[in-house]
């Protein structure tokens, strides 16, 4: 038994290895990631500080142009790319661990608290995210990229607790489960123990689309001018270069650089999960 | 199929509700005085500071009962009652709501129509054709991890200030009035063009990518292996797995609609198009209150809406709903 | 003559390990009427084998070997070119019967564009069709019905009136009576034998595991184990008589005919089968065989004995050793 959850597991990691989409995601990622540790350091300025001429391209000393103001667009940038991970992974967090656990509930469950779980689950999930932040960022404000990540987390979970759902509606079928209940286990333990381990890759994938999806929200959010207050982050930037006409100026340096960086990462989150999909369902890797 | 219609009509009265009592909640959790904070954040001019006092004191009606607030709230609703916008004063919510309508439509409605058939015909083209699939493939996940506002002002940058073919903001040029004539639609499409484009794409690869790999799970199921078996043409095959495959895209579009309705709001501020999308940004910027009210709840009808048509459009396709073999929402 | 004749085919698995020997040169044949039962535990070669000459497509390979049907040549390792034997010439009730047919359309249009797609049109077949769903008791509002919204027995029985539609004269039967209960399995093996004997195919190959069901239906049975034919004899003598150890026990861990469970004690093979990315050398039994011997570490030749009719084949050295 021993030896087979060894072989199963280097089989993981070999066919992992193996696999292209996952390879180049997890470099990307990597990649960003320890800019966004490294950066502040390699830059003098401050993100805000009026250091170099106004709307200059590119140069030796400010690696990304200068903004309308002088300003250092790199140090913006970088600056800029640390919440997009906190938003990120708290955000689509949040986002995976409330889906997960109304899921789990909902689907093991069953009877009238599904059927109030699931009616829930289905009104907001048609309720359109950004339309439930904006009133709640118009009126309450958002002071943090904490709280931007709440918010986020409690608008994104619906899919999630839908698929959960159905995966748990299954699992709770099979005889494992089945034996663990006559057993007489209890309800909490019967999911912490014998499904949630079984729905494992599957709630990694889930909470790396939550992750992308965080990442897309809080730039929309941020861009529509209702981020945070403090801070900086890509959205914004490409918000006051919008809006202090970097389009008509031509100055490219200052809006290509986050848009870019935002899409690369979140096609980098998706390219990874579709490698991650191959590695776990043998069916899909082909020959 | 009655049952089915039912449930998500349940589901659609129910949101309704919610989305009208989200609105009516929201702005008493306001910290302080909320009447007065709105009032000073707003950049009033002096005489309409006076007119506007009253009609949020009215509006929010603080001197009656909190339930009949809120009934009052639901009338003013229903009687299409969504107070006067602050900074186009003193334009009713609802008129300055009813002129964007039309460019947010004229831009989405196309984009999102368009967009699902090519990408899924492109989708089906693609996948298991070696050449095609290994360009899509990284191609589709870039458009889809693209934020739509970045995709527009890349657009807006080349063919816009680089090129020159065409304009980047407005929704027809400032030289013209709206009136009926050649030169005038020929103007109101030159500035149509971009902003359609760039919501266009951003979901173009969304949808490919989803029907190249749900085809390719369809390719892998039971019944394609059982025609492939009997000998039947690769065409006939496809067909069945693309029909089939349709159906999960069609859900699809549903789950959507949230996140291409805020893909259309960034996209329209871009190209400062005058729709519900630039309206909303414009109304934040001013902290006008009643217009961000009143575009949250046409947002949520719109997306309410579409989802009933995208129902529509599923009972059509699929025969186990419309049989009523599937019970499930 | 023979109808089927199959000589040394080799079909691998292409896996990223390495090729898995499933098919790894096997020989028989098939008088025309025949059902050959086809057993052995899972993963020893006899769905591959079966599913091979219907449709072989990556993961697997064609290596060697030729299959003739009727004495012409079957161009198994070609997709393209197999296509107009299938369905009219070798067909398949597959394993997986139960979702073998699109839930979006309805069985008529179902039907009507794959003959369409072999150059029939519906109207013309639909007489002989009418009189097999009779045959089968399958109502005529059938037709009209989408998939999910029959039985399973439904479902099982329309596919194979759908497979044998075009008179096949070759039949595969993967694993089709596993996934039922048993009284629609023994109206199943009984459609076989009805099928067979109104010449609405001309040969059958039941692939199985469950050797009571061949001995209820199958004219002959072929043993595999490991991707090699290990023994093959009429039903009757096979399963009174085998030669082979292997089948011996397989025979053995079978509850007698006849006795009551209580009475016989059911006995397992112990041991596992080998891997067949690298098969041992000599006789792939012999690591579990309780007969093994010296020899044996050497590749058993296929001894074949004729009587009458019947062919007898065997695949171990102590069957030489009789004959010799």
């Amino acid at each position: 038994m021993k030896a087979q959850k060894n072989r199963t597991k280097n089989e993981f990691l070999y066919f992992a290895w193996r696999n292209k989409k996952l390879r180049i995601g997890i470099f990307i990622l990597l990649f960003f990631i320890l800019l966004a540790i490294v950066g502040p350091y390699l830059t003098p300025y401050d993100p805000w500080a009026y250091v170099g001429p106004p709307a200059s391209g590119p140069s030796q000393k400010f690696w990304f142009g200068t903004t309308m103001f002088g300003q250092d667009v790199f140090s913006q940038f970088v600056h800029g790319l640390r919440p997009v991970f906190l938003v990120g992974a708290f955000g689509g967090g949040l986002a995976t661990l409330i889906g997960t656990v109304i899921g789990f509930i909902a689907g093991y469950r069953g009877g009238w608290i599904d059927e109030i779980l699931n009616t829930l689950t289905n009104v907001v999930l048609v309720i359109p995210t950004l339309a439930l932040l904006l009133i709640l960022a118009a009126y309450l404000g958002v002071r943090s990229f904490f709280i931007q990540a709440v918010f986020i987390g409690c608008t994104a979970w619906p899919w999630t607790a839908r698929a959960v759902r159905a995966q748990t509606m299954s699992l709770k079928a099979r005889e494992f489960v089945d034996l663990a209940r006559i057993s007489g286990m209890r309800a909490t333990k019967i999911i912490l123990t014998e499904i949630a381990p079984n729905m494992l890759s599957y709630l990694v994938m889930v909470f790396i689309l939550q992750f992308g999806g965080a990442i897309l929200n809080a730039a929309t959010l941020d861009f529509i001018g209702l981020g945070p207050t403090r801070g900086i982050s890509l959205g914004l930037m490409m918000q006051i270069a919008l809006l202090w006409g970097a389009l008509p100026l031509g100055m490219w340096w200052w809006f290509i650089p986050p848009g870019l960086t935002i899409a690369l990462l979140v096609g980098a989150l998706y390219i990874t999960n579709v490698g991650l999909d191959e590695v776990f369902n043998p069916k899909l890797r082909g020959i | 199929m009655w049952r089915y219609l039912g449930r998500k009509f349940t589901i659609y009265v129910l949101t309704f509700f919610l989305a009208v009592t989200i609105d009516w909640v929201i702005p008493r959790f306001m910290p302080g005085n909320p009447v007065q904070t709105m009032l000073s954040r707003a950049a009033l001019r002096a005489e309409a500071v006076e007119v506007m006092r009253g009609y949020y004191l009215k509006a929010f009606g603080l001197d009656v009962p909190i339930w009949q607030q809120y009934l009052n709230f639901w009338k003013a609703v229903f009687r299409g009652d969504l107070g006067i916008s602050v900074y186009l004063f003193p334009k009713p919510v609802m008129k300055v709501i009813a002129e964007a309508i039309p460019y947010t439509l004229a831009i989405l409605v196309p984009a999102i129509l368009l967009s699902w058939l090519a990408g899924n015909k492109f989708g089906a083209f693609a996948a298991r054709r070696k050449w095609l699939d290994s360009t899509l493939l990284p191609l589709g996940y870039f458009l889809t991890a693209t934020p739509y506002m970045w995709l527009g002002i890349l657009l807006a940058w080349g063919f816009g200030v680089a090129l020159g073919w065409f304009p980047i903001a407005g929704g027809y040029s400032f030289a013209m009035t709206p009136h009926f004539s050649w030169k005038f639609v020929l103007d109101l499409l030159w500035h149509w063009f971009l902003p359609f484009a760039s919501l266009f794409l951003v979901m173009f690869g969304g949808w490919a990518i989803g029907m190249r790999n749900m085809i390719i799970y369809e390719l892998e199921a039971d019944y394609a292996q059982y025609l492939e078996s009997l000998g039947a043409p690769r065409r006939l095959i496809r067909n069945y797995a693309f029909h089939n495959a349709l159906l999960p895209q069609i859900t699809g579009l549903a789950l959507q609609m949230g996140t291409i309705a805020a893909g259309a709001v960034v996209t329209e501020t871009v190209f400062s198009y005058p729709g519900i999308g630039s309206l909303i940004v414009q109304a934040i910027q001013n902290q006008d209150y009643f217009l961000i009210q009143g575009c949250f709840l046409f947002i949520i009808i719109g997306v309410l809406l579409a989802n009933f048509l995208v129902d529509i459009a599923y009972l059509i396709v699929d025969p186990r709903t419309r049989r009523g073999m599937l019970g499930e929402t | 003559m023979e109808l089927l004749a199959v000589e040394n085919l080799r079909v691998y698995y292409q896996t990223l390990r390495g090729d898995v020997k499933a098919v790894d040169g096997v020989t028989f044949s098939m008088s025309p009427g025949e059902i050959m039962g086809l057993a052995g535990e899972s993963g020893c070669g006899k769905s591959t084998l079966g599913r091979s000459l219907v449709l072989l497509k990556p993961p697997m390979k064609y290596v060697g070997g030729k299959v003739l049907l009727k004495g012409t040549p079957l161009p198994i390792w070609d997709k393209k070119t197999m296509a107009s034997f299938r369905f009219s010439e070798v067909s398949l009730i597959p394993q997986y019967a139960l979702s073998a047919l699109n839930p979006t359309r309805k069985v008529k249009k179902l039907l009507t564009d794959i003959l369409w797609s072999k150059g029939i049109k519906f109207s013309q077949i639909f007489p002989e069709l009418r009189r097999r769903m009779e045959l089968v008791e399958l109502p005529l509002e059938v037709l009209n019905m989408y998939p999910f919204e029959l039985s399973g027995g439904m479902k099982q029985r329309m596919v194979m009136v759908l497979s044998t539609l075009l008179n096949p004269s070759l039949l595969i039967a993967d694993e089709v009576t596993s996934a039922l209960d048993v009284s629609t399995q023994k109206a199943v093996a009984r459609m076989l034998v009805e099928f067979r004997d109104r010449k609405f195919v001309g040969a059958i190959i039941v692939i199985t595991h469950d050797i009571s069901l061949l001995y209820q239906i199958a004219d002959s049975i072929f043993v595999m184990y490991a991707g090699k034919l290990m023994e093959r004899g009429s039903t009757e003598d096979l399963i009174q008589r085998p030669k082979h150890p292997y089948t011996q026990l397989l025979v053995a861990s079978l509850p007698r005919i006849g006795a009551r469970y209580a009475q016989e004690k059911l006995q397992g093979i112990p041991g596992c089968p080998p891997s067949l990315l690298e098969p041992p050398q000599g006789c792939r039994f012999r690591t579990r065989c309780p007969r093994t011997w010296e020899k044996c570490l050497e590749e058993p030749p296929l001894v074949t004995t004729k009587d009458g009719d019947l062919t007898w084949q065997v695949a171990c050295w102590l069957a030489v050793d009789k004959h010799a």
